[in-house]
């Protein structure tokens, strides 16, 4: 498996990023860890003529908590949001998923910023970050705008950075409650068969507020505001389970793959998703 | 197509300067380029790491690197881990405990090895199990591995213990 | 002297025979990756070949253009089956008597068949070229299903029928149908249908042991170097026989065999797959001759999964009668075979279906029956042995669903089935219904040692209150206890029924001592990861009493290592250990002449005493084999020749018949479909053991490829004929993470015609492991009312049991 020839590039800046990626528009992509680009690359499934490297350019990676916010660095590894004590403390659903992501070869060099920027239905930060509201920060000639989380995705592959834009970072509101990431999958390695983010707020024994995404259930990540509705004001007992799962059902559509037909990931959406609130719950 | 670049690296200690094209894959250069064969290639999708090595501390495949995108960095095989004169624990704890067959995966899960016991230097099974699940073996069933780890993690630390 | 103070224990210890946990002498080289594999070989101006393969299952190809391709720089040459044809080298036979396109002639009959030979100055330079060949196809129909193949107007191979549609025999006689290949057939038909028909109870089931692959973590390579001067071709590769595949390329090239050395170096793991001769070889072999430089072609893992060498892929359906007692009477088995596009079986020459007619398992079935019709489909050809004797993970996988079946229909224990139906120890040699003649057993104690040692009482105690709380909703986890009994059938085999292409499938050994007393053997096997240089040393540290560690042990260079028919089919100890250990007879039969001459006394009057020969009566009178090696070179004996050598070839007049017993235990999340395997117990009896360590870890290993088959490992293909499982992504190899703690144990049965009682343990584990696993699937559902699911059994389709058991809400 040998990749196309292509031009490689490894800027100092990001100034030196956008006006390579300006000239040469979808022929150029940027790479992080490369790690989902450079197997399609092999494949010769990716055609990049231009490829640049980002890891020269200064100020892309880090872990910042705020009082309000968590600002991460696209060039955060998932290895990093693994080892940080801070982060584990102020948003520990990070690390639960990120532990759940490929293998330790693969988190070394897999970063937030690739993982939820290149769109693949498969990766697990895009859903996470939906779950905890994020807001994507990128950056194009005509300078930095942020993009919602739950706004990015459009269809596989498909998000509403523009092909001259970098994603820089993700910003996080600090997130408050009980957090649960569940994740199906066939063995370490391998995507989600389903998966569900979720961030619970608990008052007097009742729900207050609640965010549930989807992953790999559609050919985006599903937020499912519906589901976090039927959680809302209630103890969270079976009924209000079996409602966030109906709502949940509604917002989902999985496609049959070698993981299973439509049926069977329904029914394992709901599975998974009822854990995920259970176990957020107890821990709210 | 001749858009060579100029590359260096240090390999087990030694640098190493070259032209290459970009998207020569880093385990290609160790393997025909500097004719260190101890990486292997097992599915060239990143999933089996037959071809782990490490660079600058990190365990990573090196069937999905470019050698453009390691230029300037360190890079450690099992060459490099240990040889007749000086074996590493874990090369004589596989050898002990039978944790290897074919050997094709064992550079590969010797080198992870060798940084999991960095980052945890008394594993428990169930961390063992997971801190090696990027690399995999067709032929032990991963037991004997387990527990040469095991043995190696041992050993490094009663020396360590020895020497303080 | 200073063997006086050293006392007989000592001696034997230090010889590291037979018998004892010796350390690897193959595992420096590797933890120190100083392994040689067939990548590793770089030789000078070497050019590189890969292939442009077919992206549909079934096409035309109309033309082929190569001109942009050599526009490549670096691009020195495209092989079509053009350029072989006048070579007669576009077509090669296979293992299993028919014949394969080498490069697309004409038409492509699988996904990924190699159409054209792109040769380059390096790898990337011929993926470019790759790249740049333009194929013109026209899609013909596809048939993925053999049953639809039976039935379809579609001819996948034109050139197998004659004029006006005539249907010439095959390899293995008539044909019924334009894609059947052939039908072969075992045991009596008339007087099994009939024992059926009267039967008291029969039990009747379908079952699809689906399309898998070897997937050694190696691919499969070569390196072909023909140098034109001294007309001497050496082939490297990934060979799990050397010699054969030396003779198959002097065959079909008509290069004289002398002028061909076929080396195996070190291989990462065969399992089946590198058993046969694939289009890469021959490819490579013509490129080097094309170009007079050595030609290397490596395997991609796609290409790998795509192309060479599935496994299994048998429809098997079954009838087992019984009386209401439970004691089977009769069994009739009949197997569509799923062969791909090509015929392109590893098996003996006379059984097209391999040993499947071992599918009578364990037990005294008086009467029985087997038909099995191969068929062509539009997928990868092969059908190679798995991690297992021909055809025999199938057909134990087949008895061990049957006994199963039968249990429920019998509303009967079914450890308690097996027990009263196993061949009594008593009973061997015993001659089984579909012709073999099983050498030693002792099922009884094997099985009640398995039963007593997981408590099985307990288990099935345990089970009925987990029953009894998932149906009060306590849990939604059942508990599956999976049993299986296996009798494998290994070393092939007796050379009056066992070939490969007219070679018999003996094996040998050659032995030279030295001097000073170490030694040199070579084998006609060749090692895999089995431990070869480790475990023969051993056989002959025994035999001749030299210490292992003196003993070097060669393989895998057909210039040096004598003839055989290389390791598969758990054939090394079984054939080549017994021509080791005959062949150290000889040496020691020469040393007692040795000895005697210079003991001053009779032959008959000394005899072998672990390293040395003594004189009866007079222990302290004694020559040791070192001495006696010395003697050898350095005497004039009258009488006897110099030197200390010997040759073998073994002709095993049986196979061996290894067996075991195995206990799993398992949950099962009837929500998700998640197995989670608590415990598994392996007893195995492979008779004599050489190295238990060795033992042990070929156990492990088994195992784990048995999970793996079990829960998931699959070539899958849409109905375009589409590969759905292409790279390790979707292709099951599990992690440690999946894989479980084994408890391992053994009994020892030696086999009475073996010379040393060994009988193989390699695949035994993994033909007696995929039934144990599925069988603890099924059993966790057969409460519910689950009587057989096909494999694999991954995540969706337990589930799919779950959910059509109405386990689920």
């Amino acid at each position: 498996m040998i990749p196309a020839t292509f031009e490689y590039y490894r800027p100092k800046d990001m100034a030196g990023v956008l006006s390579i990626l300006s000239k040469h528009g979808d022929d150029a992509r940027v790479m992080a860890g490369g790690h989902s680009l450079i197997p399609m690359m092999k494949l010769r499934m990716a055609d990049v003529p231009h490829l640049i490297d980002l890891q020269d350019v200064g100020g892309m990676s880090g872990i910042e908590i705020g009082a309000d916010s968590i600002r991460i660095g696209a060039m955060t590894t998932q290895s990093d949001i693994i080892d940080h004590v801070g982060l584990a403390d102020a948003a520990p659903i990070l690390r639960e998923a990120a532990l759940q992501i490929a293998d330790p070869q693969v988190r070394y060099m897999g970063t937030v910023g690739g993982n939820v920027a290149n769109g693949d239905p498969g990766n697990d930060m895009p859903g996470l970050m939906q779950c905890l509201d994020a807001t994507f920060t990128v950056v194009g000639l005509e300078g930095e705008r942020d993009i919602a989380a739950r706004d990015f995705y459009e269809a596989a592959y498909m998000t509403a950075r523009e092909d001259e834009e970098v994603l820089t970072a993700v910003t996080i509101p600090l997130p408050t409650g009980g957090y649960a990431y569940e994740k199906q999958k066939r063995k370490i390695g391998d995507y989600a068969t389903a998966a569900a983010a979720v961030q619970i707020v608990k008052e007097g024994g009742s729900c207050v507020s609640a965010s549930v995404a989807m992953t790999n259930l559609s050919d985006i990540p599903v937020y499912s505001e519906a589901t976090g509705a039927a959680l809302v004001g209630t103890s969270v007992d079976d009924a209000a389970l079996k409602a966030a799962m109906a709502a949940m059902l509604g917002d989902i559509d999985p496609t049959e793959d070698n993981r299973g037909p439509v049926a069977f990931k329904n029914h394992v959406a709901g599975v998974i998703l009822r854990r995920a609130i259970e176990r957020a719950w107890s821990r709210a | 197509m001749s858009n060579k670049m100029h590359i260096k690296l240090n390999v087990n200690g030694k640098d190493e300067e070259f032209l290459a094209e970009p998207r020569e894959l880093l385990i290609y250069t160790l393997r025909e380029r500097l004719n260190i064969t101890g990486p292997h290639i097992g599915c060239e999708t990143s999933h089996c790491g037959a071809c782990t090595v490490t660079i600058d501390g990190k365990s990573v495949k090196a069937c999905t690197v470019f050698v453009a995108q390691a230029s300037g960095k360190e890079v450690t095989t099992i060459e490099g881990i240990g040889g007749p004169d000086d074996l590493h624990p874990l090369q004589n704890a596989f050898k002990e405990h039978h944790g290897l067959q074919c050997g094709y995966c064992t550079p590969g899960m010797i080198t992870r090895a060798t940084k999991l016991l960095e980052e945890i230097p008394n594993p428990t099974e169930e961390e063992i199990r997971f801190g090696m699940a990027g690399n995999i073996c067709r032929c032990t069933g991963y037991q004997n591995i387990v527990k040469s780890i095991q043995a190696a993690a041992a050993e490094m630390s009663a020396a360590k213990e020895a020497a303080e | 002297m200073k063997d006086e103070v050293t006392s007989r224990e000592e001696r034997v210890e230090n010889l590291k025979g037979m018998g004892c946990s010796r350390k690897r002498v193959e595992d420096a080289r590797f933890t120190q990756g100083k392994g040689n594999y067939v990548d590793d070989i770089k030789l000078d101006g070497m050019l590189f070949g890969d292939f442009v393969r077919s992206p549909y299952a079934h096409a035309r190809i109309k033309n082929i253009d190569t001109a942009a391709a050599l526009e490549v720089p670096g691009v020195l040459a495209v092989l079509t089956a053009a350029d072989l044809e006048p070579l007669g080298l576009h077509w090669m036979p296979t293992l299993a008597g028919d014949k394969q396109m080498v490069l697309a002639d004409g038409k492509v009959l699988f996904q990924g068949q190699e159409v054209a030979f792109v040769v380059a100055e390096d790898r990337y330079a011929a993926a470019d070229g790759i790249e740049l060949v333009e194929v013109e196809y026209e899609e013909l129909p596809v048939i993925v299903d053999p049953f639809d193949s039976l039935k379809s107007d579609v001819v996948l191979r034109e050139d197998l029928v004659g004029e006006g549609g005539a249907l010439p025999d095959g390899a293995h006689g008539p044909r019924k149908h334009h894609n059947h290949i052939f039908t072969w057939e075992a045991g009596d038909k008339m007087p099994t249908e009939e024992v059926i028909a009267n039967a008291e109870v029969v039990a009747t089931e379908s079952m699809y042991y689906h399309r898998t692959h070897p997937c050694p973590l190696e691919t499969c390579g070569c390196v072909a170097s023909m140098d034109k001067v001294n007309g001497k071709l050496t082939l490297w590769g990934t060979f799990q026989a050397p010699h054969a595949i030396r003779t198959v390329v002097s065959l079909i090239s008509g290069i004289e065999e002398h002028n061909i050395r076929v080396i195996s170096p070190d291989i990462g793991g065969g399992f089946g797959n590198k058993v046969g001769a694939y289009p890469g070889y021959v490819c490579s072999v013509v490129a080097s001759i094309v170009t007079g430089k050595p030609v290397k072609w490596i395997e991609d893992r796609m290409d790998n999964l795509m192309t060479t060498a599935f496994a299994r892929d048998y429809h098997m359906t079954g009838k087992i009668s019984a009386t209401k007692e439970g004691k089977i009477t009769g069994l009739h088995c009949h197997v569509t075979a799923d062969h791909g596009g090509f015929d392109a079986c590893a098996d003996p020459t006379k059984f097209p279906a391999g040993f499947m007619n071992i599918c009578t398992g364990s037990y005294d079935i008086p009467t029985a029956y087997l038909e099995v019709d191969g068929v062509y489909t539009n997928k990868a050809p092969g059908g190679v042995s798995y991690r297992c004797s021909f055809r025999v993970t199938e057909a134990v996988y087949f008895i061990e669903r049957m006994i199963e079946v039968l249990a429920i229909e019998l509303n009967m224990d079914a450890a308690e089935l097996r027990r009263i139906n196993f061949i009594k120890k008593e009973q061997f040699p015993y001659k089984a219904a579909l012709g073999w003649e099983y050498d030693s057993g002792d099922y009884h104690t094997a099985w009640d040692k398995a039963l007593t040692t997981v408590d099985y009482d307990g288990l099935r105690a345990e089970q009925a209150q987990r029953i009894e709380d998932f149906k009060a909703g306590k849990t939604r986890k059942l508990m599956g206890i999976g049993l299986s009994f296996f009798t494998e059938i290994v070393g092939a085999g007796p050379v009056k029924n066992c070939d490969i292409l007219g070679l018999g499938m003996f094996d040998s050994c050659e032995i030279r001592i030295h001097p000073t007393g170490s030694a040199i053997a070579r084998l006609g096997t060749i090692s895999q990861g089995q431990g070869h240089a480790t475990t023969f040393a051993q056989i002959l540290a025994s035999e001749i009493g030299l210490p292992a560690d003196s003993i070097t042990i060669e393989e895998g260079d057909t210039d040096t290592a004598p003839y055989g028919l290389g390791t598969y089919g758990s054939r090394s100890t079984p054939v080549a250990g017994a021509a080791t250990a005959m062949a150290g007879r000889k040496i020691r039969a020469k040393a007692q002449m040795i000895a005697a001459y210079l003991l001053e006394v009779h032959d008959n009057d000394v005899e072998f005493d672990v390293d040395r020969f003594v004189v009866k009566g007079a222990p302290e009178r004694f020559k040791t084999m070192k001495e006696i090696a010395f003697a050898a070179y350095n005497q004039a004996i009258p009488g006897i020749e110099p030197g200390l050598e010997a040759v073998s070839y073994y002709d095993p007049p049986n196979m061996t018949y290894p067996f075991g017993a195995y206990v799993c235990v398992m949950d099962i999340d009837v929500d998700t479909g998640v197995p989670e395997i608590r415990r598994f117990y392996a007893l195995d009896d492979c008779g004599t053991r050489i190295n238990p360590m060795i033992i042990e870890g070929q156990v492990h290993g088994g195992l784990t490829e048995a999970l793996a088959v079990a829960l998931g490992q699959e070539i899958a293909y849409d109905d375009m004929g589409n590969v759905k499982t292409g790279t390790l992504m979707d292709f099951f190899l599990p992690t440690a993470w999946e894989v479980p703690n084994y408890e391992t144990d053994y009994t020892v049965t030696p086999s009475p015609h073996h010379p040393i009682g060994a009988k193989g343990v390699g695949e035994s584990p993994h033909v007696g492991g995929v039934p144990c696993f599925s069988n603890a699937v099924q059993d966790a559902f057969r409460p519910f009312g689950n009587r057989h699911t096909n494999m694999p059994h991954d995540h969706w389709r337990i589930w799919r049991t779950a959910n059509e058991l109405g386990l689920h809400d």
